[in-house]
């Protein structure tokens, strides 16, 4: 992901200044680094580069899975998956499901995770704990805690319990209209952490001076986070969208075990889980690629979009 | 990156923020109430997850996230047990993850070394290569592997085929090339002058030094692979085979139905496949830095 790459900018800048070396020193150490470097772009050709390029490809044939060894035809059909993708309503309805999903997921993990840096920030005791228990979920296995979200939204689940008579009916996890934001729900849980100690890293990057310059100012508490850590926190704002957009549009396992399938009705059906459907489940893989292609489009289209309106809005 | 948490707090720590408006012991109360509500909201799963998977029935109410006595069993990790083999799904997890582990760190200690200290042309294409990959999710990537690597090449039910797509962790070889390009040239050239081969520098210089960030590696592609479902989920379809997360997947999306107390069962089962990774978290949280862990975990 990006966010490595984001963090050091400056380091791909520094470069060594090579010592005086004889001509067959610099052969024999270009002839290690390729030997060095091979692995890896052998690696990055044959699981990603080509396999990309294979995708795409695939979209426009008729490919789907035959029995090995059987020799049959793939005949080219330009974009008829895509235009069969984009009039399909299961397509639509799960591109519609991810817009619900963000539209819930995005803004409450910024408002969730900004706030919880700037507290965490301050000199507060037990820190370490805090900053440990808001990890943990980050770190532990989808499949494990969608077993204990199972137990507590589960129809008679602790949840619905507290809840008495306001408990939801269906149930959250069977209830069209509750499956996608209970997956929202879920998914901030699980990923909270990680874009709190994003934020924690940007908050110590705004310079110190600039509170103490809004405090005689006499800025009140919310002025300073207006003028002061949201201006300076931008870039980490921009990366945490642009992160939760593209985790948040490649949901898989949510749906496949939290609503037992994209259920009910396909509510909860996401794209990655409809290209596994018809991709694996039914052997049509081309029609699965032209999927891929257009999540991989609409991903580009939303993270800019999110990102111009974070860089935009106060 | 290299600064650990630790570091970021001990700078938080030595300048406190003086806020004006209420006085500051009535803020630090709200603050600290509202920190612990939201550590509550994080953990209170996890304990539920353990008290779940110890009550011989499975009590939702209130009362039942609290331990009775005359409710507890370990009967549900022998029913788990018995449903998917969970040693077999342990060792196959730990095969899985073993393998991508020892494989990231070989292959990326020598990529890493390799874009940071030797020059040859195509290190920055080679470098650009370690970006992009980062930038485009597995997901994509799922349809033309499974078609190649299971279809075409037969690797399904095998374990080569669960590591290959994971077999050079892209963040790895990021994070060694940063380690190497921050030590001194000298070091390198120096030893060059001796008449010390790659391999040498490789071995006797470059490792012992880097030593702090192959464990941050290794802790962090840990995760990777031990958490991971939708992959070995699509190349695994025989029981023997499957790592730890697909079957309990599988167990709770297929079997669950028949068990006397599916939730005891499932929860038993969450609670041994999280207990390596939250472990190891607590007792390494220092090494996990906040840029670092990202891209390794996707599961």
């Amino acid at each position: 992901m990006a966010v490595t790459t984001d963090a050091l900018p400056a380091a791909g800048a520094v470069e060594a200044t090579p010592a005086p070396t004889s001509p067959r020193d610099t052969l024999r150490r270009q002839l290690y680094g390729y030997l060095f470097v091979s692995p890896w772009v052998v690696f990055f050709v044959g699981i990603f580069a080509f396999p990309l390029a294979f995708a795409v490809w695939m979209s426009f044939y008729d490919y789907f899975f035959a029995a090995p060894g059987a020799d049959v035809e793939r005949p080219f059909v330009g974009f008829d998956n895509y235009t069969s993708a984009l009039t399909d309503p299961q397509v639509l309805e799960s591109f519609r499901n991810v817009i619900v999903f963000l539209v819930i997921n995005v803004p409450l993990t910024v408002v969730l995770a900004i706030g919880l840096a700037i507290a965490l920030n301050a000199a507060i005791p037990f820190r370490t704990f805090f900053r440990t228990a808001y990890f943990v979920p980050y770190v532990t296995a989808s499949v494990a805690t969608i077993a204990v979200w199972l137990w507590l939204f589960s129809s008679d689940g602790l949840v619905n319990k507290l809840l008495g008579p306001l408990a939801p009916d269906p149930p959250f996890l069977i209830n069209e209209t509750l499956a996608m934001p209970t997956i929202a729900v879920y998914v901030t849980w699980k990923q909270l952490g990680f874009y709190v100690l994003l934020y924690l890293a940007a908050l110590q990057n705004v310079p110190k001076e600039l509170y103490e310059a809004a405090g005689i100012d006499g800025a009140a508490r919310w002025a300073k986070f207006r003028h002061v850590t949201w201006p300076g926190v931008r870039p980490a704002t921009t990366l945490i969208v642009i992160l939760s957009v593209i985790i948040g549009s490649n949901l898989f396992t949510e749906p496949y075990l939290l609503t037992g399938g994209g259920g009910p009705n396909g509510a909860s059906a996401t794209p990655v889980f409809v290209l596994y459907q018809r991709g694996i489940e039914q052997g049509d893989a081309g029609y699965a690629a032209a999927i891929g292609v257009l999540l991989v489009i609409f991903v580009a289209v939303v993270a800019l979009l999110a990102k111009w309106v974070s860089e935009r809005g106060t | 990156m290299t600064q650990t948490i630790d570091a970021v707090e001990a700078e938080q720590a030595a300048t406190p923020e003086r806020p004006p408006g209420r006085p500051r012991h009535q803020r630090s109360i709200v603050r600290l109430v509202a920190l612990t509500l939201g550590a509550f909201v994080f953990l209170f799963p996890f304990y539920y997850m353990l008290i779940g998977s110890l009550q011989e029935e499975p009590d939702t109410s209130v009362a039942g996230a609290f331990p009775n006595p005359g409710n507890l069993t370990t009967k549900n990790y022998s029913d788990i047990n018995g449903s998917i083999d969970l040693l077999r799904s342990l060792v196959n997890s730990g095969i899985f993850t073993a393998a991508v582990v020892f494989s990231t760190l070989f292959f990326g200690l020598l990529a890493g070394y390799s874009l940071a200290v030797l020059h040859y042309r195509g290190r920055g294409a080679a470098f650009a290569a370690v970006l992009l990959v980062q930038t485009i999710p597995f997901q994509l990537l799922m349809i033309p592997l499974y078609v190649l690597l299971v279809r075409d090449y037969g690797l399904g039910d095998t374990y080569l085929g669960m590591i290959l797509p994971f077999a050079i962790s892209a963040t790895a070889v990021f994070i060694f090339r940063q380690f190497f390009l921050q030590l001194p040239v000298e070091l390198f050239e120096a030893a060059r002058i001796d008449g010390a081969g790659e391999f040498a520098i490789l071995r006797r210089i470059a490792i012992p030094l880097a030593l702090p960030v192959i464990l941050t590696v290794t802790l962090v592609t840990f995760i990777g692979p031990w958490n991971e479902f939708l992959w070995p989920f699509l190349v695994t379809k025989k029981a023997d085979m499957q790592p730890l997360a697909v079957s309990l997947a599988n167990y709770i999306s297929n079997l669950a139905s028949r068990a006397a107390n599916p939730f005891g069962a499932i929860l038993a089962g969450a609670c041994v496949l999280a207990a390596p990774v939250v472990a190891l978290f607590i007792i390494f949280q220092r090494h996990f830095t906040a840029s670092d862990i990202g891209s390794g975990v996707k599961g």
